[in-house]
């Protein structure tokens, strides 16, 4: 994209460029392949030694682990831990509740990715209605909520809801005329928990998803679309039939992105937790494995291993993506 | 399309499609788009700048309410009925913050700053040179092994690092580096670089190897054209890039909080045990704390936002 997008400003300087750079080199787009072929690896080398130390190793560790009952006092005396073949997995599935905290993550993922490509297409949607000065202060608003670190956004949200001196439930008073919510917690039923937690992580990131859809709307021509109303569609045969096509791309990066970004969440649900909410009934994924705490390192590997499968297993998409642009090149 | 009533941005955009099929019927020869404001009416207008207006209010409100709160004094805070603005305005949540130790025993918020300064800035630093040498090999060199490395990244990119979260524990804990500020760096530095090399790619993709070729011509060395034409030209890549690194290491906080203790905490696990310590007592004083955390992040965040849109996009994370 980017490559065809410099072509006919490189075009001009082409002519001066070419012939005298043909003698000295003949290796022809790429002139320094030859004379140093070590060179890109002497570049690549301290990414590849960190990857290696930091990504790679952990994996394979953390893979032998979970199939070990490693536990603390390995470490502490020194000895080493045996071999209990699938064991971790069988007790992780059937003898725990990581059952239910999977279910819990796969449905408040699928919650939170619907309302925030919803959402955020309709922002984006109303972003390309508006008048220059109005458009300016929408994104700058998307920006605020976007910029601001998940930590904070919890603690400010856990206070709008706080059980005694909160806004919502002086509000909810003031609008019902009664005292009805006075001391109500908000995070103390993991229902209402949740959708605390839906309200915090939803409002962080439909600017991420009312920003990329806005720029990928830009690309649908407007000659399209002007044609298609002349001929009779409705707003909502444009949509589906030309808008949509059109960004099938961008929807499909954006999706997988939240896919997994949503099962990922770990600072606003402790955060969260920590602000009233009772841990069993409400972790997730992130901060079930948290929770294990130091000790059974070979139980918390093995739920380590079952994540990294789930989520590569969903980015599957996202590498195959990138590199056809990669292939572009 | 329906979405829960319990959810205050949801209900925002909900009506946004009934206007706009209305503004296309009313409109003149169904022109979309920008252009179509003009003739569509007032009322179709007035209908878009007031859901324009209510996203504005559900996303700004609440930055809008800890920054209130911050200045409100600590007695006005915990009264039944709310100040929209701190009429009492006072610095006094901001000298609590600054000034008190996070919990018995933990950081203070300036040694906390410190840390997550010297983390981030460190992330930064060698981040951005890892990143930048690596993303020069694979956009201006062909060679075997190539391909393999960009998937490589790619592919390292989503491994979701929170499910090792206790291996690399153990592997810090092996090196004894825990609980310093170099085991955290290491760490952060990890998550950090797979998404630099890829967004710096893109940047150094888009710098043709022709300016540079010319600049040979014209009498420069090879280091020389580098220097002065590609880098100059490499350089805001080089800074969105580096504040995105920034902002990923300042807001990180799981690892921060497994690895570090007492006194070495960096800025999110501060505000989360100085809320836990005092948020009974002082909830001035934990905005407060958090409005500072939240500055830098926000004004660096609005410089390098439109860059970050596309890399993210050609296959990211933000974890």
């Amino acid at each position: 994209m980017s490559a065809t997008l410099t072509e006919p400003d490189a075009a001009p300087r082409t002519p001066t460029t070419r012939p005298p750079r043909a003698p000295r080199e003949s290796a022809g787009e790429r002139p320094r392949r030859k004379s140093l072929p070590w060179a890109p690896w002497l570049l690549l080398a301290p990414s590849i030694l960190l990857l290696c130390v930091m990504v790679l190793y952990p994996t394979i560790v953390m893979f032998v682990n979970s199939f070990t009952d490693l536990q603390i006092k390995n470490k502490m005396l020194g000895t080493s831990p045996n071999f209990v073949g699938f064991d971790n997995y069988i007790e992780v599935f059937t003898e725990s509740d990581f059952p239910a905290v999977l279910a819990r993550s796969l449905g408040l993922m699928v919650v939170l990715t619907v309302l925030i490509v919803v959402i955020g297409m309709l922002v984006a949607l109303l972003m390309t209605k508006l008048s220059k000065g109005w458009r300016l202060a929408v994104s700058i608003g998307l920006m605020l909520a976007w910029a601001m670190p998940p930590l904070s956004a919890t603690v400010v949200f856990g206070w709008i809801f706080d059980t005694d001196y909160g806004l919502v439930n002086w509000a909810l008073n003031t609008i019902t005329g009664t005292q009805d919510f006075r001391g109500h917690s908000w995070l103390i039923d993991p229902m209402s928990f949740m959708m605390v937690l839906v309200i915090i992580v939803v409002w962080q990131s439909v600017p991420f998803a009312a920003v990329t859809f806005y720029a990928g709307l830009g690309q649908v021509p407007d000659e399209v679309l002007e044609a298609s109303a002349l001929d009779g569609a409705s707003a909502w045969q444009r949509f589906r039939l030309i808008i949509m096509p059109y960004m099938r791309g961008v929807l499909t990066a954006v999706l997988v992105l939240e896919t997994i970004w949503n099962l990922r969440i770990f600072t606003q649900v402790y955060a969260l937790q920590q602000q009233g909410g009772l841990a069993s009934e409400t972790n997730i994924l992130p901060t079930y494995l948290f929770r294990q705490g130091l000790g059974e390192f070979g139980v918390t590997a093995a739920i380590g291993v079952f994540m990294v499968i789930l989520l590569m297993a969903i980015s599957y998409f996202n590498v195959r993506s990138s590199l056809k642009d990669e292939a572009e090149l | 399309m329906s979405i829960s009533p319990g959810i205050q941005i949801a209900e925002t955009p909900g009506p946004v499609t009934t206007s706009t099929r209305a503004a296309t019927t009313i409109g003149d020869g169904g022109r979309l788009g920008r252009r179509a404001g003009r003739a569509k009416g007032r009322a179709g207008r007035f209908g878009l700048n007031v859901f324009a207006l209510l996203v504005i209010v559900c996303s700004v409100f609440p930055v809008y309410w800890m920054v209130n709160m911050s200045f409100t004094p600590p007695n006005q805070i915990i009264s039944r009925n709310p100040s929209f603005l701190p009429f009492d305005f006072t610095f006094k949540n901001y000298v609590t913050a600054w000034t008190r130790e996070a919990a018995p025993g933990q950081t203070d918020f300036p040694h906390a700053l410190a840390s997550s300064l010297t983390v981030a800035l460190a992330v930064v630093v060698v981040g951005a040179l890892i990143a930048f040498l690596a993303s020069i090999a694979i956009a201006r060199f062909a060679f075997r092994g190539r391909v393999v490395f960009i998937v490589s990244v790619l592919v390292v990119q989503m491994v979701p690092g929170e499910a090792m979260m206790f291996t690399i524990y153990n592997m810090v804990d092996d090196w004894r580096l825990m609980n310093t500020l170099v085991g955290l760096f290491i760490v952060h530095l990890a998550a950090v670089v797979p998404f630099t090399i890829w967004t710096l790619r893109g940047f150094v993709r888009g710098v043709p190897a022709e300016l540079e070729e010319a600049a040979q011509i014209d009498g420069c060395t090879k280091a020389q054209a580098f220097w002065k034409v590609t880098f100059p030209l490499l350089a805001p890549g080089l800074v969105a890039t580096g504040i995105f690194a920034f902002i990923q290491s300042w807001n990180e906080f799981l690892m921060a909080l497994l690895l570090l203790k007492g006194y070495n905490l960096t800025l999110p696990p501060w505000l989360n045990s100085f809320q836990s310590a005092t948020e009974a007592t002082n909830w001035g004083a934990v905005m407060a704390g958090s409005t500072l955390i939240t500055l830098p992040v926000v004004i660096f965040f609005l410089f390098v936002q439109r860059r970050m849109v596309g890399g993210l996009v050609s296959g990211a994370v933000k974890g």
